[in-house]
């Protein structure tokens, strides 16, 4: 079948009445280029403010097919635009400048863009683009085809690598018989494919929050060097979920991660000031953020509201705060190392710290002991420890930022650690939402919130059942806000581009696009817990453990469990929580051969960066 | 050759145009998208790119009044202006506004100030031509085609 064919079957008329949206400040240009869009018979949407048309898009991600933009915006540069656009709605994006420098173009290529116009635009040019949607849908299709991919070798190693979408649109060779895309069944925002491939209108996968986290674990589990689609898809086990799915998803998380490394710098200074709650800080970081994410990935919508609610809280302030926000899209870094902390190193700790841990309520005061604590590097949970105690006072909110901090300086640590990048962020947003709810919950609650991340979430946190109830209850006030968290943390890397796309948001708005796309409404939590399962192992037990209570899968980062742990879940539930959580999160944070040394290690490492 | 007089004159008014470089192949793609169900396209379009610049145009004379400049301003306004000028194919204008951004790049205060009173003499001339052109337009009634110039 050729494309032409399968295009139409679709869509019988395609390219015509394709639904553009065409973003630029100049009014004469954006005339024109509506015009000329008219003219090739596309259906035409116009704004000149990128704002509005990322509401547009946030509003309804089935509306439009393409977006075409230009890079010099008054209220939001064209580039993060871009990232924000791929990231949250996967839509083929086209650049369109005045300026046609090399290096302009390679940076549109980078934030990946499918093109890159130079101004005045021409028809012909125009005529053309419709081949940029239909190639990505062709991509979907084919991804979300079934696992079969898997087993198709292919040397993907290098793939991943940064070939990113068009590489995976290379990869579509082989048609496959589309089925359903992946196994999001609850994120179902773009209308995911049905059985019936010529009836897909958009196969794409959507990553959410679960499904996230299950690539995080993996990506963790087989450390960030090492982590090629293939293993991926292996670990995280998910039907119909394809390679290319993967590679692409893994080449937008690298991105995220390496912009947050940057980000993670800043940070780690907030970490370490945080103090030490390590591990436990981490543990409640990933926790909380765990919980948040949950809430996010409710719907997309959802997260945003949810995200954008974050910022209020505590943690999230925090986490909007340059070091939260450091890691772009970790919303605290700080959060996530907590999980991870607790697995690196002190597993013994751990738990103790995981109780103590969870500091999480006090939003700022959390994070000040505890992320200095936290101290990524070190992370040596004597760090987090101590904090821990501190926290559980505090809302929960505190907690997370650390988190997000010492994620951040773990991201430092490791630029190459996307997953920690993503970890901190799903912690740290966790943790703000959660805070917010938590809070007076306690930590515990947050804990077990996070273990139900999306609100249902919480009911699977089998270990932590108690406390999850409370979270559970807090955590639905945490997935109004958090939800975004959730949704894949990597998603959100992606987003979170260094730029700061969402200026007002910062980091809380665009995460909660992340994990609100990705997080389908409600990741359950077991779901997620038990990739954790598998993916941590490696840390200990408890780590398992909380796996399978926190279906936090996606969230790597925000280990409900490790959160869990950290809240100080006096019992004994609660440790085993968290450590999973920590192993999930180390399982993020460590890149492999990263200074992560170990789950937790990574984590630590991390909030230390962070805090420093 | 059209034989209606004014439609012969307007043919003539637009050679001119293009002949002397005030316009380049920009403009014919504008006109390309009139048709009847937009009739005055390119007037539309043309208003409102001297409606949008002249707003630039007094961005840029105030920051040439800020002394010592701020080039990277400059640069970034006169960017801009330079979009919008190429897509409605003024075409000197555009060639100023190259050199214009030369000149910021190179941090050459005087060759911007003479460049830019240069490019406001052709702006307000091709603002000129343009008016009597879309005036005489109007009169003649609907254009058959595009003619492509010479």
């Amino acid at each position: 079948m050729t494309v032409e064919q399968i295009v139409s079957e679709t869509k019988d008329q395609f390219p015509i009445g394709m639904r553009v949206l065409a973003v630029d400040d100049d009014p004469t240009c954006l005339l024109l280029l509506e015009t000329l869009l008219r003219r090739c018979q596309y259906h035409v949407t116009t704004t000149s403010q990128a704002i509005t048309a990322l509401k547009m898009l946030r509003e309804n991600k089935n509306k439009f097919d393409l977006v075409i933009s230009d890079v010099h915006m008054p209220d939001m540069d064209g580039f993060k635009l871009l990232e924000l656009v791929g990231l949250e709605m996967d839509l083929p994006v086209i650049m369109l400048s005045a300026n046609g420098d090399t290096k302009l173009v390679m940076k549109g290529i980078t934030h990946g863009a499918c093109d890159y116009l130079l101004k005045p635009v021409r028809i012909e040019e125009l005529k053309n683009i419709w081949q940029h949607v239909v190639r990505r849908k062709k991509f979907d299709r084919k991804v979300r085809s079934n696992s079969d991919s898997q087993d198709k070798p292919h040397a993907d190693s290098g793939e991943a690598a940064g070939i990113g979408k068009a590489d995976n649109n290379v990869k579509i060779n082989k048609k496959r018989k589309d089925q359903n895309e992946d196994e999001d069944e609850d994120l179902d925002e773009n209308g995911h494919d049905n059985d019936d491939p010529s009836a897909q209108k958009k196969p794409r996968v959507v990553w959410s929050v679960e499904l996230h986290r299950k690539f995080v674990a993996a990506v963790n589990q087989l450390g960030i060097e090492k982590a090629v689609p293939k293993k991926i898809l292996e670990l995280m086990n998910v039907e119909k979920l394809t390679r290319e799915n993967v590679a692409s998803h893994l080449q937008k998380f690298r991105l995220y991660l390496k912009r947050i490394s940057c980000v993670a710098n800043q940070q780690a200074n907030m970490a370490a000031a945080v103090g030490t709650a390590d591990s436990s800080y981490l543990r409640m970081g990933s926790l909380n953020g765990l919980g948040n994410f949950h809430a996010l990935s409710g719907t997309d919508q959802l997260h945003n509201a949810a995200f954008r609610s974050f910022p209020p809280s505590g943690v999230l302030g925090r986490l909007n705060t340059p070091a939260g926000l450091g890691i772009r899209g970790l919303p605290s870094p700080g959060t996530i190392q907590l999980g991870h902390v607790q697995n690196s190193g002190h597993s013994s700790n751990d738990q103790s710290k995981l109780q103590s841990f969870i500091p999480g309520n006090h939003n700022t005061n959390i994070l000040q002991g505890m992320p200095m604590s936290l101290d990524l590097d070190q992370l040596q949970n004597n760090k987090g420890v101590s904090h821990i105690g501190e926290l559980p006072a505090a809302n929960s909110t505190a907690v997370f930022p650390v988190s997000g901090s010492l994620i951040d300086s773990r991201i430092a640590g490791f630029s190459n650690n996307p997953l920690l990048g993503v970890t901190s962020n799903s912690l740290m947003l966790e943790g703000s939402s959660q805070q917010a709810n938590l809070h007076a919950s306690n930590l515990r609650d947050g804990v077990s919130a996070v273990g139900f991340q999306n609100g249902n979430t919480l009911s699977n946190f089998a270990s932590i059942d108690p406390v999850s109830s409370q979270l559970r209850d807090s955590k639905a006030d945490l997935q109004g806000q958090a939800a975004p968290i959730n949704c894949n943390a990597g998603p959100m890397i992606r987003s979170v581009p260094p730029q700061e796309w969402n200026a007002p948001r910062k980091d809380a708005p665009y995460q909660s696009h992340l994990m609100s796309s990705s997080v389908n409404s409600s990741i359950p939590v077991n779901g997620a817990m038990v990739q954790l399962d598998q993916c941590l192992d490696r840390n200990n037990s408890i780590f398992h453990r909380t796996m399978d209570s926190d279906s936090i899968g996606p969230l790597n980062f925000v280990d409900p469990l490790s959160i869990k742990h950290g809240e100080g879940l006096n019992s004994a539930a609660m440790e085993p929580p968290v450590i999973e959580k920590e192993g999930y999160l180390m399982y993020q944070l460590r890149p492999h051969g990263n200074h992560i040394p170990d789950n937790i290690g990574s984590l630590e490492d991390l909030a230390s960066a962070m805090m420093k | 050759m059209e034989r209606n007089p004014l439609r012969r004159q307007l043919q003539i008014m637009r050679k001119s145009l293009f002949d002397q470089g005030y316009l380049d192949e920009q403009f014919v793609q504008l006109e390309e998208l009139q048709d009847d169900s937009n009739p005055n396209f390119v007037e539309e379009v043309v208003t409102l790119y001297y409606r949008d610049s002249a707003r630039l145009i007094l961005n840029i004379e105030q920051a040439l009044e800020r002394k010592p400049y701020n080039f990277h301003k400059l640069d970034a306004y006169m960017h801009q202006f330079k979009g919008s000028s190429s897509s409605i194919g003024a075409k000197k204008v555009k060639a100023e506004s190259t050199l214009f951004r030369e000149y910021c790049k190179s941090g050459n205060g005087e060759g911007c100030m003479r460049c830019f009173q240069q490019l406001k003499k052709e702006y307000a001339t091709l603002r000129k031509k343009l008016e009597a052109y879309f005036q005489v337009a109007r009169q003649a009634g609907p254009m058959e085609t595009a003619c492509r110039p010479k």
